[in-house]
């Protein structure tokens, strides 16, 4: 009866345009949690998620961090990976076409420790079919600013997002790190550099230690968070930047269900990222779209939209 | 066949103290796997403890569509596995990993595994044996309970197997990379597999090149995802390697050759 129903009456629209990206569906895949899309193919197609946003790319190859690389915490991870990837022309010669061919909607994310990095890696994509938008991990430590986080410093991030968005058409999204005493000003930053919508949250700065060895538990010392842990701050972010800010939002932290789907888009999220969830679910994007879907036709709403921000009418 | 599978707990006992073995009818992912790979499994359906804990295949019925596995409790997620009942469900995702390369019909294979590793070998036995392989095994064990419980699956699979105890309370007494070098000199080893402790499968790698008998290892890791996607699981195979292996895809069976 219930599949009479969807039949005979058009469903919610669930597709979202999140700063000229647009997605079939509201959620993303997070970058670094799900390959180059293929990985995965046993489990969901690639192509029915709202948008894979891809391994990070840096200009040239880098190895990674030396293991241990992860570490399960509270509700959670600690990942120091290290952007281990084979670099951008590896990128758009062996897996851009595939993502193309196979019909992924598909947002390259770039990293970098200079802007030069950001600029060349932002215009070799640009060349590219098949790219739909560029977000921008920010949150590396730039190597000519003394090894300060471009996330961090709201005079970097407008650099390089304006030096990114002179370099291509494509929208761009940075990611914005946690890490600061105020998110709002980074993302108005963000803003004035041109950013056609914000990511946000990127991990978390933290560690663990080892009490049988003593030891920092990652080779790295230090990792980013993820996982339902970092939930309640991500949520606080975003209903901060989407008070001050007007620019779509692609929320995400700890999303591993529909439930925490909706409090991010009810915060003020265009659009949700997962990532950690991924690991324990690989059907989450399906399961996202179908749940976001049916909590739209039990309360009578036609899109999605009419939810995004839905917390600030308080 | 890979899936994402409510796995229905036909079994679950444990077997020696601390030790469980676990059969769960899992027929999609039954249908497709092979020796050496390992299945996906989340513990609780919680987010505390989140992921999903990797755990190789001790033994597959295909016919049956079960799947049984051999683990040790040593945190929260295995802690928690071991208190899931029969004719509840369990949360798996697989067959995940490149398995063991199966030798030509009729060779005469050893196999060498030191506590809980030996689960994977279990399963490869059985398959060596349906391909008319003369399948011999050595294999140390912590403890005498223990001991017993390898001892007669290997019993049960009519294989020929040498158990080595520290404390000598059944077979060799020592390590099993001392059982090896007494043993294996006066049988006809044509392939080696190993799967234990990281130092057990360094030394049972250096006797097989040492003597020129192929082998393969079998790696264990902390995962997250389990596909190649996450690259948490990464290891030099070799000090010098530049670039790092990802034990989920690249492995977890990677060839002696590789190793060292």
């Amino acid at each position: 009866m219930h599949k009479d129903a969807a039949i005979s009456k058009p469903g919610p629209d669930i597709s979202v345009n999140l700063g000229g990206l647009w997605m079939k569906n509201p959620v993303a895949a997070a970058s670094g949690t799900f390959g180059y899309g293929f990985e995965y193919q046993d489990y969901i197609d690639s192509a029915s998620i709202g948008a894979v946003i891809v391994k990070g790319t840096t200009l040239e190859k880098r190895v990674g961090n030396p293991p241990p690389r992860i570490c399960e915490t509270a509700a959670g991870m600690l990942n120091a990976i290290g952007l281990e990837n084979p670099g951008v022309e590896v990128f758009v010669t062996e897996y851009l076409p595939r993502l193309r061919q196979h019909g992924v909607t598909v947002v390259a994310n770039i990293a970098g420790n200079t802007v030069e990095d950001y600029e060349h890696t932002a215009a070799i994509i640009d060349k590219q079919s098949g790219v739909a938008a560029i977000e921008l991990n920010i949150s590396c430590p730039n190597v000519k600013q003394g090894g300060l986080q471009f996330g961090t410093d709201p005079a970097m991030v407008e650099a390089v997002v304006a030096a990114v968005k002179a370099r291509t058409s494509l929208p761009v999204i940075p990611k914005l790190s946690p890490n600061v005493t105020d998110i709002v000003t980074i993302a108005r930053a963000a803003q004035r550099g041109g950013a056609d919508a914000l990511a946000m949250i990127n991990t978390l700065l933290g560690m663990a230690i080892d009490i049988k060895t003593r030891r920092p538990v990652l080779g790295n010392v230090f990792g980013g968070l993820s996982g339902p842990a970092i939930k309640p701050v991500a949520l606080r972010m975003i209903y901060q930047v989407y008070r001050e800010v007007d620019l779509p939002i692609l929320g995400g932290g700890g999303i591993v269900n529909t439930a925490d789907a909706l409090e991010f888009i009810m915060a003020g999220a265009t659009a949700v990222s997962i990532g950690t969830g991924l690991f324990v679910n690989p059907t989450l994007p399906a399961e996202l779209s179908l749940g976001i879907k049916q909590y739209l036709t039990e309360h009578g709403l036609d899109k999605i939209g009419d939810l995004v921000g839905a917390a600030h009418r308080f | 066949m890979p899936a994402v599978e409510k796995a229905l707990v036909a079994a679950h006992q444990e077997v020696a103290q601390g030790l469980y073995e676990i059969e769960v009818l899992a027929p999609q992912i039954a249908s497709g796997a092979r020796p050496g790979q390992f299945v996906h499994v989340r513990p609780g359906g919680t987010s505390d403890p989140l992921l999903r804990r990797p755990l190789s295949l001790y033994d597959v019925d295909q016919e049956l569509g079960s799947i049984t596995l051999l683990y040790k409790v040593v945190g929260r997620g295995t802690e928690l596995l071991s208190r899931v009942k029969s004719r509840e469900y369990i949360d798996m995702m697989g067959p995940l990993g490149r398995g063991f390369t199966l030798p030509q019909t009729g060779q005469s294979i050893l196999l060498i595994g030191g506590g809980v590793g030996i689960a994977p070998l279990i399963y490869l036995a059985r398959v060596l044996k349906a391909q008319d392989c003369t399948v011999q095994a050595a294999y140390g064990a912590a403890s005498l309970q223990d001991a017993a419980v390898y001892q007669r699956k290997f019993q049960q699979l009519g294989i020929e197997a040498w158990p080595a105890t520290m404390d000598g309370s059944l077979g060799y007494q020592g390590t099993v990379v001392g059982l090896l070098h007494q043993m294996a000199p006066a049988i006809k080893i044509d392939m080696i597999y190993t799967c234990g402790p990281e130092g057990m499968m360094k030394a049972v790698t250096d006797y097989a090149q040492s003597h020129q008998i192929p082998g393969e290892v079998s790696l264990e890791e902390t995962m997250a995802c389990g596909v190649g996607a996450c690259l948490g699981c990464a290891r030099k195979l070799k000090p010098e390697d530049a670039d790092y292996a990802k034990v989920c895809k690249d492995g977890p069976v990677f060839s002696m050759d590789l190793m060292a």
